[in-house]
């Protein structure tokens, strides 16, 4: 939630998968939090996968340029955004006037996103969250090499049953997310600074498995996941601003 | 109250529209007409020369056509697994799948064509037809006669490869007529000749016709057309209608009118085969953001433009598939200069590796020199299964966001 199109006034996050509920509840909490009421805000910005759903949404923008948006407002010298989220992954390529100028994304599959993590986190039996700590831990990276979600799945099991270390797999899983992200960034082309947006941004592993692939340092933040929000957050200001009316 | 009835208004038999869907439905009433008074009849590939079965006065059926009617109205994932039970990968073209199934059960609500009794095959579109078509020759127990046209990795047709591909369509026409006892005239293939000079003249005028804004027509209507470009550039009937076509551009370029039915917002050039199974929900999603596609390479592939026999043979070696990448790309870059393109759509075909191979190099160039975003989406001429309606949707408003930004907004 924004005010005036650049105080931060509430976040809030929930992992949930069905319809628009989570975004319901999430926009309740917020308010609440703010002590504020719906009256209160001027426009509400959906993006992601829901954002035609959401009832209470007065726009919708695509998160490809929500995450521009939210990138650029807190990184203006950023260049290149790789966003990894749940669903896809994709690279923005910014141009020098700080607009998104080209897109590229995941094709096929789940490979390459954060779905990939949760699943691999999951017969891990860990938090997805766990992973960065115990791919640094790694000293052998193994190699997992299927595109497939469920293909690696049986990878990472025969791997485990054949004596490798739980660290070394999850290395290896990293460097396959990261592997696959990496052709993405390759095929639009590189440009510095690179910031790191979306979930995945917080595993560390993946991060420096795509800074050894791409030769670049990768530049994230602990808000990363809510960059989307945050530049629909923006959007919703720039429409108000336009519309020329705003509640005091 | 009586319900209001909102009536549909009946074709005008006088438009591009009519004439040309007649004479798409007319060629399998045709075919089955021949085959029922005995004649022999074919299957043919795509880029087939179809100036030989016209000139021999053969009729013949497009399993491609078929294919992607019997996608566009439901029955591909049906067909699909009946070769997936028969053995065939899901990784082969949903044509190829399609057509192998029908040929088997020979019957289908969506688009039925005679058996044939024999096949014409010509790998410059793809080398997937050729196995394909020598399973149906297997299956059928029927002639398969080929036409090699390798992929030219030059820019240019060299006379070698004229001389090559030239003695192949002798040998098939020596073939055929040996086999039908039919016979091949000069004064009948001068007349094709011309019918086909005339159809791809008109064709190549009516697509242009796009370089207005707004453009005057929408341009999925050129994936409903060039089927008859495909298979009926010989007949007079197409040269007609097609110069029907152009001279209804003219007027509506003329008067501001489109075939395009909302406001032109942006201007796309879409680059693949079209997704038939989603037809719909993939012009929509175009359409309800003032996205027109304006133009495709359909629009100058189909133009064959020749004037004796060895011209036509060069021509059938230049089609976009056969052409290496540079040349099919600077085709691509006029088209989408002359039509003021904002952005690329390209949909990554499961079906069609050859296509989709080349397009993300090509893509890269093509952005690069037009300064134009490009998109793909995934999707399947004709596999439904290959196709997500919220993934493709986040591509196209991306696509869209990034169009508006050029232009000062969003």
């Amino acid at each position: 939630m924004l005010e005036d199109g650049e105080r931060i006034i509430g976040t809030e996050l929930l992992v949930a998968g069905i319809g628009t509920v989570g975004a319901e509840k999430i926009m309740e909490t917020v308010l609440k939090k703010a002590d504020l009421s719906c009256d209160d805000i001027d426009f509400v910005m959906a993006t992601g996968y829901g954002r035609r759903n959401f009832d209470p949404a007065h726009g919708e923008l695509s998160e490809l340029s929500c995450h521009a948006k939210g990138v650029l407002f807190t990184n203006p010298q950023v260049r290149t955004i790789i966003d990894i989220g749940g669903q896809d992954a994709k690279v923005l390529r910014i141009n020098d006037e700080g607009i998104l100028e080209n897109f590229m994304m995941n094709d096929k599959c789940a490979a390459g996103t954060g779905r990939f993590l949760d699943v691999m986190a999951h017969i891990l039996q860990m938090p997805v969250n766990e992973l960065e700590k115990r791919a640094e831990l790694s000293g052998n990276p193994a190699k997992i090499s299927s595109t497939c979600t469920v293909f690696a799945e049986s990878e990472v099991i025969s791997q485990l049953a054949t004596g490798e270390t739980v660290e070394n797999v999850i290395a290896g899983i990293c460097n396959s997310v990261a592997s696959r992200v990496a052709g993405l960034a390759k095929r639009i082309g590189i440009k510095e600074e690179v910031f790191m947006s979306g979930g995945v941004a917080q595993n560390g592993g993946v991060r420096q498995a795509l800074e050894k692939e791409l030769k670049v340092p990768i530049k994230w933040s602990e808000t990363s996941q809510m960059m989307g929000a945050l530049g629909a957050a923006i959007s919703a200001y720039e429409q108000v601003k336009k519309r020329g009316v705003l509640n005091e | 109250m009586s319900n209001e009835v909102k009536k549909k208004s009946p074709p005008d038999p006088n438009s591009a529209k009519f004439k040309l869907g007649k004479i798409a439905t007319d060629a399998y009433v045709d075919a089955q007409a021949a085959k029922d008074r005995g004649e022999m009849i074919g299957w043919c590939s795509s880029n087939f020369p179809v100036e030989i079965p016209e000139t021999l006065g053969l009729a013949v059926c497009y399993p491609e056509n078929q294919a992607a009617g019997i996608a566009a109205r439901g029955g591909g994932e049906r067909l699909c697994n009946i070769s997936e039970d028969d053995g065939y990968s899901n990784d082969i073209c949903a044509y190829a799948r399609i057509n192998l199934a029908y040929a088997k059960i020979k019957d289908t609500p969506e688009q039925n064509m005679p058996q044939p009794d024999f096949l014409l095959c010509c790998n410059n579109i793809c080398n997937c037809m050729i196995k394909w078509y020598e399973n149906l020759a297997k299956n059928l127990n029927i002639p398969m006669i080929i036409i090699d046209i390798p992929f030219n990795p030059d820019y240019e047709v060299s006379d070698a490869q004229v001389a090559y591909v030239k003695a192949q369509f002798l040998e098939a026409i020596k073939q055929l007529e040996e086999l039908t006892g039919k016979k091949w005239t000069e004064e009948k293939f001068q007349e094709v000749m011309e019918y086909s000079g005339r159809t791809s003249r008109a064709w190549l005028a009516a697509t242009s016709e796009a370089k207005h804004t707004p453009s005057p027509f929408n341009g999925f209507d050129l994936l409903n057309h060039m089927a008859v470009m495909v298979t009926a550039r010989g007949k007079k009937e197409a040269a007609e209608a097609m110069e029907v076509l152009h001279k209804e551009y003219l007027e509506n370029v003329e008067t501001g009118n489109s075939t395009f039915r909302a406001e032109e917002k942006h201007r796309i050039m879409f680059e693949g085969i079209a997704c038939w199974p989603y037809l719909r929900a993939t012009s929509t999603g175009l359409k309800s953001r003032g996205i027109n596609m304006v133009t495709t390479i359909y629009a100058d592939a189909f133009g064959f433009i020749y004037d004796d026999f060895d011209g036509m043979v060069k021509a059938y070696c230049n089609v976009p598939n056969a052409m290496n990448l540079e040349h099919a790309r600077d085709k691509r870059v006029k088209l989408i200069k002359d039509n003021h393109v904002e952005g690329l759509l390209v949909h990554t075909n499961r079906s069609c590796k050859l296509w989709s191979g080349f397009m993300a190099e090509m893509s890269r160039q093509i952005s690069e020199e037009c300064e134009i975003p490009h998109v793909a989406f995934d999707g399947d001429q004709a596999d439904p299964r290959n196709f997500s309606e919220a993934q493709y949707e986040t591509r196209v408003q991306g696509l869209t966001e990034i169009m508006e930004s050029k232009k000062g907004g969003c």
